[in-house]
């Protein structure tokens, strides 16, 4: 009995959890206030340039993500420990989830700035390749197949898609500009040259938000993923109590 | 060294010979580029002077698109009997098994490539601006396919533990091969072209070098854990 209750501390929501949690309403609420209220609305592109903030902020997190993927799986392939690869698989759905953010909010702030929903301009085609990758990814650890094996094999992809990033960047780029000699040239911080100082800190401010909700979502995973194992492993008791 | 190469040619030279015998993903893939040749020509009219343009892409769809149907036959016909177990226990280093795997299927891709790049030029009457860019044409070819067959073959043997393989391997390996792919088109619409591509394909020969280097070193590396059971 004791020893049950041990293990249900472990899956209980640690106070690091608490404490982000914590952290994080505040944040959240102000960054909202900073980007509604607070800072200008932008001269030319008006109201609309709000967006870019989010867009920003999303875009960084999911390269964070998909770094702590790559991280994560080296980590894995290395010590086999099963902690590393959880954090790696929930990392890769959260990077997910901010690139299909990243790709909504582009073209809806693009439709008003640029007059096009989409050009394929090496960071908005990267994006979508990087999409269409971790979603492979994903659909790897959906296998159906020992947790061991598929670990692996998720690592594997993960690395190899990660080093894979900058090569597709690079190799767009020069496509890019084997077309169209005249690109444009700063992609979506074209709305950010010459950034008014309260736009600038209301930018820094809502990525350092977004990289909180990051970490809790990280945290949230990870807790619903050893719920899982522990509700798969009581199940497993149920099931010999029941044969014999 | 030994431990290496020597399996490796082996298992090229099993995979090949298996295929001499029956010819079976060899000419699967034969009669599969010759149909996807035949929808470009509903898709895009053979007649038209400006479809020329198109043709370095073609080459490379139905290169990639041959190149799956022999990549998902690659592993998946391995396990029927438990071969790949009986490979993984033999004294060999399991890079040696990619090696030989990755030869083998860079043969068949080339040979498919031998009999369909000029069936796709006769049939859309595609005139070869200057024959000395057929050498570097040659060398873009070979390049670009490497690539593709190094990572599709890890990949192969990734997608070859799951049950729909077929489905999953296309999905996992066409984000993963868009660098290669958009430096041998850019690099064969340049040679084929134009009169003095070559120099300016020579960037895009270099990032395929690149490419084929990286990509080749991972699969190296990391094919022994996507292999243990």
């Amino acid at each position: 009995m004791t020893q049950d209750r041990e293990e249900m501390k472990g899956l209980l929501p640690t106070k690091l959890h608490k404490v982000l949690i914590i952290t994080a309403v505040p944040m959240t609420l102000a960054a909202l206030y900073l980007v509604f209220v607070w800072s200008p609305v932008e001269r030319i592109m008006g109201p609309v340039q709000k967006i870019f903030y989010f867009h920003v902020a999303s875009a960084w997190n999911a390269f964070f993500a998909f770094f702590i993927v790559f991280v994560f799986s080296l980590l894995f392939l290395f010590t086999k420990k099963r902690k590393y690869d959880l954090i790696a698989g929930v990392s890769g759905e959260i990077g997910v989830v901010f690139t299909a953010i990243v790709l909504t909010t582009g073209p809806i702030w693009a439709r008003s700035a640029w007059n096009t929903w989409w050009t394929w301009e090496p960071r908005l085609t990267t994006t979508l390749i990087l999409f269409f990758m971790y979603i492979a990814y994903i659909m790897i650890r959906n296998l159906d197949m020992e947790w061991q094996k598929r670990a692996r094999l998720a690592s594997v992809f993960g690395i190899i898609g990660f080093v894979n990033v900058p090569i597709v960047y690079m190799s767009i780029r020069w496509w890019e500009s084997n077309l169209h000699p005249v690109v444009m040239s700063e992609g979506a911080e074209g709305a950010g040259g010459g950034l008014d100082p309260s736009m600038l800190f209301t930018l820094i401010f809502s990525v350092f938000t977004l990289t909180l909700i990051y970490f809790i979502l990280l945290q949230k995973g990870l807790y619903v993923e050893k719920l899982k194992l522990q509700v798969k492993k009581l199940k497993a008791k149920e099931q010999e109590k029941m044969i014999s | 060294m030994k431990h290496l190469l020597a399996p490796a040619l082996a298992i090229a030279r099993k995979d090949l010979y298996a295929e001499w015998k029956t010819k079976q993903t060899i000419t699967t893939m034969l009669i599969f580029s010759g149909l996807v040749i035949l929808t470009f020509s509903f898709a895009f009219d053979p007649s038209n002077q400006a479809v020329s343009a198109l043709v370095p892409g073609m080459i490379w769809v139905i290169t990639i698109f041959a190149g799956i149907l022999g990549l998902n036959r690659s592993f998946t016909t391995e396990k029927q009997h438990d071969h790949l177990h009986g490979m993984m226990v033999a004294p060999v280093d399991p890079s040696g098994i990619y090696i030989g795997k990755f030869l083998a299927n860079l043969v068949f891709v080339l040979v498919v490539q031998v009999v369909s790049i000029p069936l796709l030029f006769l049939l859309f009457d595609f005139q070869v601006p200057a024959y000395s860019s057929i050498f570097y044409f040659l060398l873009i070819i070979f390049l670009g396919t490497f690539g593709f067959i190094a990572v599709g073959t890890l990949l192969a043997a990734l997608a070859s533990h799951a049950k729909s393989s077929e489905m999953l391997l296309p999905i996992l390996l066409f984000p993963l091969v868009t660098p290669v792919i958009i430096a041998a088109v850019q690099a064969t619409r340049l040679v084929l072209t134009e009169q003095e591509g070559a120099a300016a394909a020579l960037s895009w020969m270099q990032l395929m070098g690149a490419y084929d280097v990286i990509f080749f070193a991972a699969g190296f590396l990391l094919f022994e854990y996507v292999l243990e059971v």
